[in-house]
C-alpha cells in the first residue's frame, strides 16, 4: 500500500523539484537580459460612470508586475485614487476612481500609462450614468425581460391546441422545424460566445472556458433528463413528451439568460435608441421559441393543463429577466461567456434528444431524409434567420 | 469589456425603446428628453494633472531653469565639466566635457522614459558664452548608439556633426571647436540618423550667446519645450517645459514683482509641428532667435516651429500666481503647464 502510494507520488515530487530548479535558475531571464522591458498587459474590467467620476476596474493579465504611473482622460493627465494600490502582480486587480467631469451622451477615452510609458486605453462610446441597484432600474430591467423573454415564448406556446390537431407528417414537420430553430440558436450562441471569449483577458483562456461550460451544461442536462425519465416511468425508447418539453424549456431558458445578460449590459452602457421595427422583429424571433417547447407534447397528442403550459413558458422566459438584472448591475465579460456557453451546451443536448426521439428506434439518417423533416429543418432555420435579420 | 455585436446592440436599442414606451412617463438613462439632469458636482480645477511627485534624486527642473555652464554644481565638481581661460583679445576660451549616455529619466511621477541624454539629463546642459568666445567641447560617447553634437551657430563644416562620417561611435571621443557667433538664443542636438529618434529620445539642449555689450540685468530663465513618445507610436504622450510634466505647477517659479524677467525659450518638441508659449495676465517683448536687440513684437502668446526659439522679456506687475502653458490646450493638459509665483520686494 505504502509502496503504491510512493509510486503515485514519485512523479509529482520530481515535478516539484523541476519547478524549483526552473524558478531558481530562471532560464527565461538569461534570454531576456537585464534591460529587457517587462511584459506588460493590463485589461480593463467593468468601467462605470458616477456623477463626476469614472470608476475603472483594471486587472494585470500579464506575467510581470505592472505599475500604473499616471492616468490620462481624453488626452489630459487626471488625478485618481486606486483602492488596491497601483503596483499589480500577475492577475492582481485594482479599481481606479477618476474624478472626471464626463459629458452625458459623449465619448471618452481613459488611458493608463505604466511606469515604462506603455499605454492601455479604454473607450466609453456613450457616457451615461451607470444604473445602481434601485427600484426604478429594477423595474425597467424586469420589463425588458418580460417583453423579450416571457411574453414571446408564452405566445408561441399558444400554438399547442393547433399542433395537437395536425397529421403525423405535419408533426414530423413541426418537430423538424423545432430542431431547425434550435440549431440556429446553437450556432448563433456559439458565435457570440466565442466573440465574447476573444475579448477576455488571455489568462481566462476564453475559448476553452466556453467549451468547458458548454460541455458541463450538456452533461448536466443529460443527467437531469435521465433522472426525470426515471421518475416519470416513461418507456425505455426515449424521453416522454413532458420530459423533453421541460428539457427544451430549460435549454431555451439558459439561452435566454445569456441574451438577458447582453441586453442588460448594453442597456447599462447606454447604447439605447429608438426603433419600432426592431421591437417587432424581436417579438417574431422569440415567439418561435415557444413553438419549440410544446412540439414534443403535441406529438403525443396528450392534453396538457394550462398550468403546465404556463410553467414551461416561465422556465423558458423568466431567466431573461434574471439575465437582464445581472447584466445591468454587475456585468462581467467572464460570466457573459460562461452563460452563453451554458445555453449552447443545453441546446445541443436538447437537439440531440429530439432527433433521437424522432428517429425512435430507427436510423437517424433515414428519418432525416424524409420530405417533411427536411422541409421542417430548413423552414425552422430560415424563420430564425429572417427574423434574426430584423434584430440585427 | 464585452464589445457588443451589432445584433446585440440593435437588440438592446429596440428593447430600450420598448421599455420606454411601456412604462410611459419613466425616463431612461441615455435619453435626454426633458430638462437635463444635473450630473456633476462642482468642477474642481485641481483634479486635473499628474498624481504624486518625481523623485528628488533625479533631474530637478527648478534648478535647471536658472543654470548654465554647469552653474548648478559645486565649484570643484563644476570644474570637471567646465573651465574658462582668458585669451589675449579679452575673450574667453570655454571648455566643456559633454558625454552621451543612456539613462532612464522620470518625466512624470512614476513614469520612466528610456532616454538618450547629454550628461545624464534632458534637456542637456545649457551652454552659454559671449559673442567671440572660443568654445571647445570634448564629446565622449558613452552610449550604445552613435551620436553627435550639431550646433545651430556659425561654424566650419568639419564641426557640423551632421555630415556623413561625423557621428561619434560608442566609446569614441570628438572635440568640437568654434567661435560663439552670432549672439542670440540657439541650441544643439544630436544629428545622427534616424534623426527623429535621436532627438525625441532626449539629445538636445539650449545654447545662449550673449552680445559683447551684454543685455540689461535680469532674472534669467531657460525653458525648453519638449515632449515624449513613451510607447513609440510616433505620437507624444507627455508634454512639458523642461521635461517633467506639471513640474512648475507643483513647484512654481518664484519671481519678483517689477524686476526684468528674461526667458530663453526653445522648442524641441518632436512629431508635433509647432508648440507655443502663453503667459496669463501679462504681455512680453519677443526677440526672435535673439539675434537683434530690438523686440519684434509684444504679445502674450508665441508660436514656435520645431527648433525655433525666442527670448522673451517682461516684468510682473502684480503679485500672485500666473499660469503659463502651451496654448495647444492638448499639450497643456498633457503636462505642459506651469505657474509663476510673483512676490513683492524679494531679491532672487
Amino acid at each position: 500500500m505504502t509502496r503504491r502510494l510512493l509510486l503515485a507520488l514519485l512523479p509529482l515530487l520530481l515535478l516539484g523539484a523541476l519547478l524549483a530548479i526552473i524558478i531558481r535558475t530562471g532560464p527565461a531571464d538569461a534570454v531576456r537580459g537585464e534591460h529587457f522591458p517587462p511584459v506588460e498587459r493590463l485589461t480593463f474590467q467593468r468601467v462605470t460612470l458616477e456623477p463626476g467620476a469614472i470608476v475603472a476596474g483594471v486587472m494585470n493579465d500579464g506575467p510581470d508586475t505592472v505599475t500604473i504611473a499616471q492616468v490620462q482622460v481624453d488626452d489630459a493627465f487626471w488625478t485618481f485614487t486606486a483602492d488596491n494600490g497601483v503596483a499589480l502582480r500577475h492577475l492582481g486587480r485594482t479599481t481606479l476612481r477618476i474624478p472626471y467631469p464626463w459629458v452625458e451622451g459623449e465619448a471618452h477615452v481613459v488611458r493608463l500609462l505604466t511606469s515604462t510609458g506603455t499605454a492601455f486605453e479604454h473607450e466609453i462610446p456613450v457616457a451615461v450614468e451607470t444604473p445602481t441597484l434601485n427600484a426604478r432600474f429594477f423595474g425597467i430591467f424586469t420589463l425588458i425581460g418580460l417583453y423579450v423573454g416571457v411574453i414571446p415564448v408564452v405566445i408561441g406556446l399558444l400554438w399547442f391546441p393547433f399542433m395537437t390537431r395536425v397529421s403525423d407528417h405535419g408533426m414530423d414537420f413541426l418537430l423538424a422545424l423545432t430542431v431547425g430553430l434550435l440549431a440556429f440558436l446553437l450556432i448563433d450562441g456559439a458565435a457570440e460566445g466565442f466573440e465574447a471569449a476573444g475579448l477576455l483577458p488571455e489568462s481566462f483562456q476564453g475559448a476553452v472556458l466556453f467549451a468547458l461550460a458548454a460541455a458541463g451544461a450538456y452533461l448536466l442536462l443529460e443527467g437531469l433528463g435521465a433522472w426525470l425519465k426515471g421518475h416519470g416511468r416513461a418507456a425505455d425508447k426515449g424521453y416522454g413528451g413532458w420530459v423533453l418539453a421541460v428539457l427544451i424549456a430549460v435549454g431555451i431558458g439558459l439561452h435566454n439568460f445569456g441574451e438577458g445578460l447582453a441586453i442588460g449590459s448594453a442597456f447599462a452602457l447606454g447604447e439605447a435608441a429608438l426603433g419600432t421595427l426592431l421591437i417587432v422583429g424581436f417579438t417574431l424571433h422569440n415567439t418561435t421559441e415557444g413553438l419549440a417547447i410544446v412540439a414534443p407534447l403535441a406529438r403525443e397528442r396528450r392534453r396538457v393543463a394550462l398550468g403546465g403550459l404556463a410553467t414551461l413558458g416561465l422556465i423558458g422566459g423568466v431567466p431573461t429577466i434574471a439575465g437582464a438584472w445581472l447584466g445591468g448591475f454587475v456585468y462581467s465579460p467572464v460570466w457573459s461567456v460562461v452563460f452563453l456557453a451554458i445555453g449552447v451546451g443545453a441546446i445541443a443536448q436538447v437537439v440531440g434528444q429530439i432527433v433521437r426521439q424522432m428517429a425512435r428506434e430507427g436510423s437517424v439518417a433515414r428519418m432525416l431524409a424524409t420530405g417533411p423533416v427536411l422541409a421542417g429543418l430548413f423552414a425552422g432555420f430560415a424563420v430564425m434567420y429572417v427574423t434574426g435579420m430584423l434584430v440585427g | 469589456m464585452l464589445e457588443l455585436t451589432r445584433r446585440a446592440w440593435l437588440r438592446a436599442t429596440g428593447l430600450a425603446s420598448l421599455a420606454g414606451s411601456v412604462i410611459g412617463g419613466a425616463r431612461l438613462a441615455g435619453q435626454t428628453a426633458g430638462s437635463p439632469r444635473a450630473y456633476h458636482p462642482r468642477h474642481d480645477a485641481h483634479v486635473m494633472g499628474t498624481v504624486g511627485r518625481t523623485s528628488a534624486a533625479g533631474f530637478n527642473p527648478s534648478a535647471y531653469v536658472r543654470s548654465w555652464n554647469f552653474s548648478e554644481l559645486p565649484p570643484d565638481e563644476r570644474s570637471r565639466f567646465y573651465r574658462e581661460t582668458p585669451r589675449g583679445d579679452g575673450t574667453l576660451l570655454r571648455e566643456y566635457e559633454i558625454f552621451a549616455v543612456d539613462r532612464e529619466i522620470e518625466i512624470a511621477p512614476g513614469l520612466f522614459f528610456p532616454a538618450w541624454t547629454y550628461n545624464g539629463q534632458v534637456p542637456g546642459p545649457t551652454i552659454r558664452a559671449t559673442e567671440g568666445d572660443r568654445i571647445r567641447i570634448t564629446f565622449k560617447n558613452l552610449g550604445t548608439h552613435p551620436h553627435s553634437i550639431h550646433f545651430h551657430s556659425w561654424h566650419p563644416p568639419e564641426m557640423d556633426g551632421a555630415l556623413a562620417g561625423q557621428e561619434v561611435h560608442p566609446g569614441e571621443t570628438f572635440v568640437y571647436e568654434f567661435d560663439a557667433d552670432p549672439f542670440g538664443l540657439h541650441h544643439y542636438h544630436c544629428h545622427t540618423v534616424p534623426l527623429k529618434r535621436h532627438i525625441h529620445k532626449g539629445l538636445y539642449g539650449a545654447f545662449i550667446v550673449d552680445p559683447k555689450q551684454g543685455r540689461p540685468p535680469a532674472d534669467e530663465l531657460v525653458m525648453v519645450m519638449n515632449a515624449f513618445d513613451t510607447n513609440f507610436d510616433v505620437e507624444n504622450d507627455v508634454y512639458a517645459v523642461n521635461t517633467v510634466a506639471n513640474a512648475y505647477v507643483h513647484e512654481p517659479i518664484r519671481v519678483q514683482v517689477g524686476r526684468l524677467i528674461r526667458i530663453y525659450l526653445v522648442n524641441f518638441t518632436e512629431f508635433d509641428p509647432v508648440n507655443s508659449f502663453h503667459l496669463h495676465a501679462m504681455f512680453f517683448d519677443v526677440y526672435r532667435t535673439g539675434t537683434l536687440l530690438t523686440p519684434s513684437e509684444k504679445t502674450d502668446t508665441l508660436m514656435l516651429c520645431q527648433a525655433e526659439r525666442a527670448i522673451l522679456e517682461t516684468r510682473f506687475r502684480y503679485p500672485g500666481d500666473f499660469m503659463f502653458h502651451a496654448h495647444q490646450t492638448e499639450f497643456a493638459e498633457l503636462g505642459w503647464m506651469g505657474l509663476f509665483l510673483a512676490e513683492e520686494g524679494r531679491t532672487t
